[in-house]
């Protein structure tokens, strides 16, 4: 498949990696600005509470300190939604959660916020301003939450359902409801059902840096920010909205990003640290502490999920039914809605009912997380699938191939699949060597499971600019958190017909490159890469006009092809992308081209896992013995980076799988807010994952690309569970599926 | 972290003097104490650095036993050729606090000193008949390992005095010791439950002497002697290890918290218990 | 509150500096000398984002004090390597794609070198005991741990020739 390419398809070293592994990528928290001062949050120490009085005179007049901002300082939010990262935001609740006004509502809510000399005199500042709360009940659990005499966190806020918006307020923010055929018949068909409940732990990105901002209100009225974000301009234009702020004079430069996963799509406080800047006349660096990110940050949602699958005796599905409520935090907007989409995507599925509920608690709000919404709903579905295909007497495999969806089968939620690899990565796995190899031992399964993710595509720019020696600069609008600054150079140079190493990559900022949205969705290798093939196309006319200048001919006469210009009917007629190059100043001028597009038609993907397992029957301990993920990824622009995605997501999805979950007390304490209790997985924690690519060509992306980066997280807790079901006799219905849930579970506690 | 003054003499005097003064507070391997001060559950105003006094950070093991200063890193004691031979159940516990980095820093006595419910130093060193050996303004005097934490975070030493040294016995013939612990992941945790064994047997094989030590499942590390003293005269067997391992379960006091549930801990014992003592007799038998 | 003077060989160099007792030797490294490759990512021993050699041992600068490196020498992921050429771990690392965000990469790094100074030639298993404690997010370990292994075995043939 890529003989017919010259850089697709092969495995450059990444651009950015001797930065990295020199210790000179400057990420946030390296940027040092003359003058920087230093600058902490005061967090609520409440779930629930009323702030009545909050004096802030104290810390004012320290020694050292040199701004204090509080929600005052904030003009009033407009109450709007718009989209911004990955969902809607309300301004109004976003202003509420920069900075609390009247109520806090989770265990570290900013209340307001200081600029010091120096760190540690910040820290003494904080501790200086004074706040009375009075304390309300909170609510922590999402059942109880919707229960009738919850405490409410928004007293007006109502539900939005299809009946319209409920009479009275609630916790329940929104119902959602898809019908597909007719469910009650379905069930009546089917010969055998399965029904369970399943229920899963809020769970957090994790990304290892912290999120730090250095912003600087200059006198002359630009706001400049330097940030660790997933799009430069999702911050630009919140700080812009919650200030009021023209968006021309707010530059945010993104730096090298230490994770993101979806948690770094929105802005916490880079309009505080704008806000004390412009107070203290300096720049201001505001670092998060790992317990900030923990209790602070927006995590994924925590679940419970009620699902029933009916198929017949010769293993066809008739129904399935599920309702899944998620936990939105703080404010509206779970990803209930992803969650309905994926929940049952990798089948065919003639009737069935989704009822999503977006439910309100006392945590932080939260944020995407690497195919939000998708884990804990595959992770049910998968489980139930499971114990169907084990009730039919039927190979886990050949069942799913039996009722697989294909282009053009319809989902419960209405939508359509386009062209996708279900089917293919099913059968990969069946002629895997992982699945042929039969597992021997005691205490030991095999599981699989199947997972679903849609990408997405959306608006993305860029900027080519040839350079008189022939190489050229590539300005991307997309911030780089997987690799893509080289996958999309990459792109550039197969059009551009020249090595990878003349093409150089920079993200850039908000006043360098046109409106680009977050580097999320696993869009950006995708909807960003068409920018790069516009850009370079443009490039390439542009350069063809100045040869047939040259030459004298008519443009269409000019051909171009594998870097090198030319006619067709004269030998003296051709010409490298770099003599041309160096001719450019003196037949016209500069030439850089422009890619500007709203991505439309990406591709889904699909991913099959294998995961064998033993698990100690006195402790309950699992230990993954192999591990293999199979993915449909189109064309892989770069194979290598592709593989550390799907490995890198395997590895989140066991983390979830087994060890990570929020715990909270019943007063909306987090119990765990650090690394050591809240457990990700270590090296010793894990075996090598094979990555396996399932590449067939996308016929929507000029290279035949999918987005990659999602689909590895959402298998991995349904494989396991499925794993440790033949390794114990015991099905799981909870996450994370820790020893001690097993053994109780396996009946031993 | 609020701050604080930073202090290293280099004799044990100068030590004790300044360690005398409210606040102060020693620094071996400051891998808990630090992390105590800047999440603010301790605030000294003065940090005693140890590690400039020699006698602190020897390790000397001959006939009269292991002579371990307070403030020997976990790596060094693990590297330590004579006490991996002679000590095998000391160095099961040692080597797995914390990882790599960790193990450089923090110090078997500081892992004492810390007192938490669930140190993994403290069942291997009780099992092994260990003594503190504490100097202070009055002097110096020696304790059991087994009283020397009297309460989480909490230990035997009064103000002024300084944790010197720690002492091991030398194992007599046909003994050997053995320390398991249950942790969610395979590194970097805390234990859920911890137990250390330690059996000496007769020439013939059967059960002379027996010692077991439990870990978080008490406010303090747990010597359980009623599930010892019911292995000694038996032979080595799964009868006796599981009467051994259901009197050591009885005998906890585990509680529910972030961790792990007491029911959980509870039944784990039973588990490390009999695998402990497995392992003592597998080492105690290729001891003789 | 007083600042205390500091002398201690830095990559290689002597190096003289001022800090507070309270401030970790990760804050002087990053933000007194300038040495920003050590990253703070959880400030209480548990992620390896910090990790620094320490007269040749492995630690977590974040639980070591500033003061407490007084006469000792510290090497970072800055002295790695020098303007002749990168380190057989560093180059692995590339080759290998050992890295996505770069966060951990410079602990790893150091941890990784720390690892082949004592064991040249680790197997699987004691090449993931051994960075058990630094922590990736990106990766999901595979391809650090077959860099480690790449660039083992090309130390040894460099040491052979």
């Amino acid at each position: 498949m890529s003989e017919q390419y010259t850089v697709i398809g092969t495995r450059p070293p990444r651009v950015d990696a001797p930065a990295k592994v020199t210790g000179q990528a400057v990420f946030a928290t390296d940027v040092v600005l003359p003058g920087m001062l230093h600058g902490k949050i005061l967090r609520s120490p409440h779930a629930h509470a009323r702030i009545r009085r909050l004096d802030t005179r104290r810390a004012e007049a320290l020694p050292g300190v040199r701004a204090v901002v509080t929600a005052q300082d904030l003009p009033a939010a407009r109450d709007i939604t718009r989209r911004l990262g990955e969902g809607a935001i309300n301004f109004k609740f976003m202003c509420d959660n920069t900075l609390a006004s009247d109520k806090v509502l989770y265990v570290g809510h900013a209340v307001a916020a200081v600029a010091a000399d120096e760190p540690h005199i910040a820290e003494q500042a904080l501790d200086l301003i004074e706040v009375e709360y009075e304390p309300l009940p909170a609510v922590v659990d999402i059942l109880q939450a919707i229960a009738a005499e919850a405490p409410l966190l928004h007293p007006t806020l109502h539900t939005r359902s299809l009946a319209g918006v409920s009479e009275r307020p609630s916790n329940l923010a929104a119902h959602y409801q898809a019908i597909k055929g007719n469910p009650a018949q379905g069930f009546a068909q089917a010969d055998v059902i399965v029904e369970r409940e399943f229920r899963t732990q809020t769970v957090h990105q994790g990304y290892l840096e912290p999120h730090a901002s250095v912003a600087f209100w200059g006198p002359d009225g630009i706001i400049t920010i330097y940030t660790c974000t997933q799009g430069a301009f999702a911050v630009r234009d919140a700080v812009a909205e919650l200030l009021q702020y023209p968006q021309a004079k707010i530059v945010v430069i993104p730096t090298e990003v230490g994770g993101a996963f979806g948690g770094k799509n929105t802005s916490y406080f880079d309009v505080v640290a704008a806000l004390l800047s412009r107070q203290a006349g300096r720049p201001v660096r505001i670092v998060m502490s790992r317990a900030e990110v923990l209790q602070a940050t927006g995590p994924s949602s925590g679940t419970v999920i009620r699902v029933k699958v009916g198929a017949t005796c010769d293993g066809r599905l008739t129904a399935a039914q599920a309702e899944l409520y998620y936990e939105a935090g703080a404010y509206p907007g779970s990803p209930v809605g992803s969650g309905m989409h994926v929940m049952f995507a990798p089948y065919d599925i003639p009737n069935g009912q989704l009822d999503g509920y977006d439910v309100l608690v006392n945590k932080p709000r939260i944020s995407s997380y690497r195919a939000p919404g998708a884990t804990p709903a595959c992770f049910a579905a998968e489980a139930v699938m499971d114990e169907l295909a084990e009730k039919l007497g039927l190979d886990p495999l050949e069942f799913r191939l039996r009722n697989c969806a294909r282009e053009g089968t319809r989902n419960i939620d209405g939508s359509t699949h386009g062209h996708i690899g279900a089917r293919q990565v099913i059968e990969a796995a069946q002629k895997h060597p992982h699945y042929t190899t039969p597992l021997e031992g005691a205490n030991r399964g095999r599981g699989v499971a199947i997972g679903y993710w849609g990408n997405w595509g959306s608006i993305s720019s860029c900027t080519i600019g040839v350079n008189a020696d022939g190489t050229v600069n590539l300005l991307l609008g997309s911030v780089d958190v997987s690799g893509t600054r080289t996958s999309l150079a990459m792109q550039a140079a197969e059009v551009l017909g020249l090595p990878l190493d003349k093409v150089h990559p920079t993200v850039g900022n908000t006043a360098q490159v046109g409106y680009t949205e977050v580097s999320a969705g696993s869009r950006t290798t995708f909807a960003t890469g068409q920018a790069v093939i516009r850009a370079a196309q443009a490039v390439i006319e542009q350069m063809r006009a100045r040869a047939a200048d040259l030459w004298n001919v008519p443009v269409e006469e000019v051909d171009f092809e594998r870097g090198v210009f030319y006619t067709g009917h004269d030998d003296r007629q051709t010409m490298s992308f770099a003599d041309l190059a160096a001719q450019l100043n003196q037949t016209g001028g500069p030439i850089t081209g422009v890619g500007n597009l709203d991505a439309q038609n990406w591709g889904a993907g699909f991913g099959l896992h294998i995961a064998d397992v033993e698990v100690d029957p006195e402790t309950g301990q699992v230990n993954i013995l192999r591990y293999t993920a199979i993915q449909d990824v189109g064309r892989a622009i770069h194979p290598t980076e592709v593989e550390g995605q799907i490995q890198g997501g395997a590895v989140q999805g066991i983390g979830w799988a087994l060890w990570e979950g929020y715990r909270y007390d019943a007063n909306g304490q987090m119990l765990n807010p650090t690394l050591l209790d809240y457990k990700m997985p270590t090296a010793l924690d894990l075996p090598p994952i094979e990555a396996v690519l399932v590449q067939e060509t996308y016929p929507h992306h000029p290279f035949g690309l999918r987005g990659v980066g999602e689909t590895p997280i959402v298998p991995p807790p349904g494989a396991l569970a499925n794993a440790i079901y033949r390794a114990t006799g015991a099905r799981m219905s909870e996450l994370p599926m820790t020893p001690e849930y097993i053994l109780r579970q396996m009946k031993v506690l | 972290m609020n701050p604080f003054e930073y202090q290293t003499p280099t004799t044990l005097e100068q030590a004790t003097a300044l360690l005398a003064r409210p606040g102060a507070y020693p620094l071996a391997g400051g891998t808990d104490l630090l992390v105590k001060m800047r999440y603010r559950r301790l605030t000294p105003t003065c940090l005693v650095d140890l590690k400039h006094i020699p006698a602190l950070t020897r390790i000397v093991v001959d006939e009269n036993g292991l002579l371990l200063g307070a403030a020997v890193t976990c790596a060094d004691l693990v590297a330590h050729p004579d006490v991996r031979q002679t000590y095998p159940g000391l160095i099961d516990a040692i080597a797995i606090i914390g990882g790599t980095a960790i193990q450089n820093r923090a110090t078997v006595g500081g892992n004492l000193c810390n007192a938490a419910p669930s140190a993994d130093s403290a069942p291997a060193l009780i099992v092994h008949n260990a003594q503190a050996v504490i100097a202070g303004p009055h002097g110096e005097r020696t304790l059991a390992v087994s009283d020397f934490c009297v309460a989480p975070g909490q230990t035997a030493l009064a103000p002024g005095e300084l944790l010197v040294a720690i002492r091991v016995p030398p194992p007599p013939p046909r003994s050997s010791a053995a320390y398991l612990r249950f942790t969610p992941r395979h590194e970097m945790d805390i234990a859920v439950a911890g137990a250390a064994a330690w059996l000496t047997l007769t020439e013939k094989g059967t059960i002379a002497d027996a010692r077991i030590a439990l870990g978080a499942v008490a406010p303090t590390p747990l010597p359980v002697t009623e599930a010892a003293q019911a292995l000694i005269g038996r032979q080595p067997e799964e009868t006796a290890f599981a009467t051994a391992a259901h009197l050591a379960q009885e005998a906890a006091r585990p509680i529910d918290d972030v961790r792990g549930s007491a029911a959980q801990r509870r039944h784990l014992i039973g588990v490390l218990v009999r695998r402990t003592l497995r392992i003592a007799l597998e080492r105690a038998q290729s001891a003789m | 509150m007083e600042k205390h003077k500091v002398r201690a060989t830095i990559n290689g160099r002597q190096t003289e500096f001022l800090c507070y007792p309270h401030q970790s030797l990760l804050e002087c490294l990053r933000d007194i000398l300038g040495l920003t490759g050590a990253k703070e990512g959880c400030n209480d021993g548990n992620c390896g984002a910090c990790s620094v050699l320490l007269d040749g041992r492995l630690v977590n600068s974040c639980l070591v004090l500033g003061v407490e490196v007084d006469g000792h020498s510290v090497t970072t992921i800055e002295g790695l390597a020098d303007w002749r050429g990168l380190h057989p771990l560093q180059e692995a690392f590339i080759r290998e794609d050992a890295l996505q965000c770069g966060y951990c990469t410079p602990g790893m790094l150091m941890a990784a070198k720390a690892l082949l100074d004592r064991t040249p030639n680790p197997n699987e298993q004691e090449i993931r005991t051994w960075l058990a404690g630094n922590l990736c997010r990106c990766t999901g370990y595979d391809k650090i741990v077959r860099a480690v292994h790449a660039a083992a075995a090309q130390m040894q043939e460099e040491n052979n020739l």
